[in-house]
C-alpha cells in the first residue's frame, strides 16, 4: 500500500469517527423521543380502548365516599363526599367511584392516583374478590415510594369499601399483567382485604403458583372512617 | 519480581548476542520460576475474603460472641442492611438529580457504622452501583442464623425531615404439604418480632425527628415479605428538598435510632424453629 493511499485511508477513518461522535448523542436522543410517543401513543390507544362507564341519569344520586389525601404530608386519608348517580350493579358501581377517584379532588395537592391512569377494566368474582385492571399509568407516574404507593392502595381499597359492600379483597393488574410491585415496593402479587369482615382469602391466580399473600388494609396509615 | 524478570531478561539479551543458545533452556527455566513465584505470591496477597460484605471490625467484635459451628446460637448474630434499589433503577429522583439508590448507600455506610458500634456484625446487600433481585436481598438474611433484616429507602413524598418505619402486612398462615413455609412466605413466623423491633426503632426516631410518627407502620412491602428474619422497612423523607445536605444531616440520626433499636431488640430475639421451604 502507498503512502499516499494509507494517507488517504486513516483520514477517511477519522472522518467517519468524527462523523459517529459528533451523530451518536443525536440518534440516540431521536431513539428516546421515539420510545416517548410509542409509549404515549400505546397509553392513548388503551384509554380509548376502555369502555366508559355508562352512567345512567335517571339513577337516584347518592353520597359517595371517595378518599383522597389530608393534604397534611403523613400519609393519611380522609373521605370527601360526592354526589353520584351510582349503578345498583356493584361492578358498574366499582367503577363509577374508581373513576371518580382517579379523575382527583378539586385540590390537585390531594391526588393519591396519577392524573394519566385509566381504569381499563373491573371484574367481580362471586367469592367477593375483584380484579381491577388500570393502565400503565398507574405504576409508572405514581410517585417512588413505600408512602406514596400505600396510599394510592390505600385509597382504592377504602373508596370501594365504602360505596361497594360486594367487594371484599382487590387484586391490581397493570394492563392486563401481575407485577411484582406497583412503583419498585408495595407488593402486587397479592390480594388487599377490602372489607373488613371479609374472612379468609381465596388467592388470585390459583394453579400451581405458590399462595400469594393477603396484604391487610394498613389502618395505622389511613385517617378515621367517619360514622 | 521485577528483578527477577529484569536479570532474566539481561540473561536472555546476554545469549542472543553472544549466540551462545546453550543457555536459553536455563534462562526459559528461570524466566517461568519467577512468572509461577510472582503469580503465587500475589494470589496470595489478594485472596478475597469469603464474605466480602461482613466487615473486619465487626467480625473481630463479635468473636467472643460466636460459637462452634456445631453449636448455632439462637438470637440476633448478625444485621444484613439493605440499601434499596441501585443499578438501572435509581429508586425516587429528587429535582437537584437526587438518586434514592446513592442517597440509601450513604446511609447505609453510616448506619453499619453505627451498628459496628454496638459490637453488631453487618452485611450489606449491596455496596456499589448494582441491583439485586428482591430474592437475592432476601436471601441473603435467610442464609444467616439470627438474622435482622433492615431495608433502608428514601421518599419521594411525605414530611421533609421525616423517618416512617414499616412491618409487613399479616399474612395468613400457610404451609405446604412437608409442614415447611412457603418461600414467599419467609416473613410470616417472624411477624411478632418485625413488629417489636420496629416499634422500637420507630419510637427512637420520633424522638429524634419531630413529625414521625410514634408506631411503625404496616404495608405490603415486596421486600420484606420473603424475609425469614425480623425485617423492617425504614423510609426517609423525601428526595424533594432543596439541598442534599438536608437529607445528609438526618444520616446520622437514623443510624444512631436503627443502632439503638437493634441492640434494644436483641435481648428479645428467639429464633423461631420453622423452616423456609424450596427456593425463590
Amino acid at each position: 500500500m502507498s503512502p499516499r493511499l494509507r494517507a488517504w485511508l486513516l483520514a477517511a477513518l477519522a472522518l467517519a469517527v468524527i462523523v459517529g461522535v459528533v451523530y451518536f448523542p443525536i440518534l440516540r436522543r431521536h431513539i428516546k423521543q421515539a420510545e416517548v410517543m410509542q409509549e404515549q401513543s400505546a397509553e392513548r390507544a388503551r384509554r380509548e380502548l376502555a369502555q366508559p362507564v355508562v352512567v345512567n341519569p335517571s339513577e337516584p344520586k347518592v353520597k359517595a365516599q371517595l378518599f383522597w389525601a389530608t393534604g397534611n404530608g403523613d400519609g393519611t386519608l380522609s373521605p370527601s363526599i360526592v354526589e353520584l348517580p351510582l349503578s345498583s350493579d356493584p361492578v358498574l358501581r366499582s367503577k363509577q367511584v374508581l373513576n371518580t377517584l382517579l379523575a382527583g379532588p378539586v385540590d390537585v395537592e390531594l391526588r393519591t392516583l396519577p392524573p394519566d391512569a385509566a381504569l381499563l377494566e373491573f371484574y367481580l368474582l362471586p367469592n367477593g374478590t375483584a380484579v381491577a385492571d388500570f393502565s400503565e399509568a398507574l405504576a409508572t407516574a405514581i410517585p417512588s415510594g413505600i408512602q406514596s404507593e400505600q396510599m394510592a392502595v390505600d385509597s382504592i381499597t377504602r373508596t370501594l369499601e365504602a360505596n361497594v359492600p360486594q367487594v371484599q379483597r382487590l387484586k391490581i393488574l397493570i394492563h392486563g399483567q401481575e407485577m411484582e410491585t406497583l412503583a419498585g415496593h408495595l407488593d402486587l402479587t397479592g390480594t388487599f382485604q377490602v372489607s373488613t369482615g371479609a374472612s379468609g382469602a381465596t388467592p388470585a391466580g390459583g394453579g400451581d403458583k405458590p399462595v400469594s399473600p393477603i396484604a391487610d388494609k394498613p389502618a395505622p396509615a389511613v385517617a378515621p372512617k367517619p360514622n | 519480581m521485577l528483578l527477577d524478570v529484569r536479570i532474566s531478561w539481561r540473561g536472555c539479551k546476554r545469549a542472543w548476542e553472544s549466540r551462545n543458545f546453550r543457555t536459553i533452556p536455563f534462562l526459559a527455566t528461570t524466566i517461568l520460576a519467577a512468572v509461577a513465584f510472582g503469580w503465587a505470591a500475589q494470589t496470595q496477597t489478594q485472596a478475597p475474603p469469603t464474605t466480602p460484605a461482613v466487615s473486619s471490625q465487626s467480625s473481630a467484635s463479635a468473636t467472643p460472641q460466636q460459637t462452634s459451628p456445631g453449636t448455632p446460637r439462637a438470637g440476633l448474630n448478625v444485621v444484613v442492611l439493605d440499601p434499596a434499589h441501585g443499578g438501572t433503577d435509581p429508586g425516587a429522583r429528587g429535582t437537584g438529580g437526587i438518586r434514592e439508590s446513592d442517597i440509601v448507600l450513604d446511609f447505609a455506610a453510616q448506619v453499619k457504622h453505627a451498628l459496628e458500634g454496638q459490637g453488631i456484625q453487618v452485611i450489606l446487600t449491596r455496596q456499589g452501583n448494582d441491583d439485586p433481585s428482591f430474592d437475592d436481598r432476601s436471601a441473603m438474611a435467610n442464609a444467616q442464623l439470627g438474622a435482622v433484616f433492615v431495608t433502608l429507602h428514601i421518599a419521594s413524598t411525605g414530611l421533609p425531615g421525616t423517618v416512617r418505619v414499616y412491618v409487613n402486612t399479616d399474612l395468613l398462615t400457610t404451609t405446604d404439604a412437608g409442614g415447611m413455609i412457603p418461600w414467599d412466605r419467609a416473613q410470616m413466623p417472624f411477624q411478632g418480632l418485625s413488629r417489636k423491633l420496629g416499634d422500637l426503632v420507630q419510637g427512637l426516631l420520633a424522638q429524634r425527628f419531630k413529625g414521625s410518627p410514634n408506631t411503625a407502620q404496616t404495608a405490603a412491602v415486596r421486600q420484606l415479605r420473603t424475609t425469614a428474619a425480623p425485617a423492617i422497612a425504614v423510609e426517609v423523607s423525601s428526595v424533594v428538598v432543596d439541598d442534599k445536605a438536608d437529607l445528609d444531616k438526618m444520616a446520622p440520626g437514623v443510624a444512631e435510632a436503627i443502632a439503638i433499636g437493634v441492640a434494644t431488640f436483641k435481648p428479645s430475639y428467639v429464633v423461631p424453629t420453622t423452616n423456609t421451604g424450596g427456593t425463590p
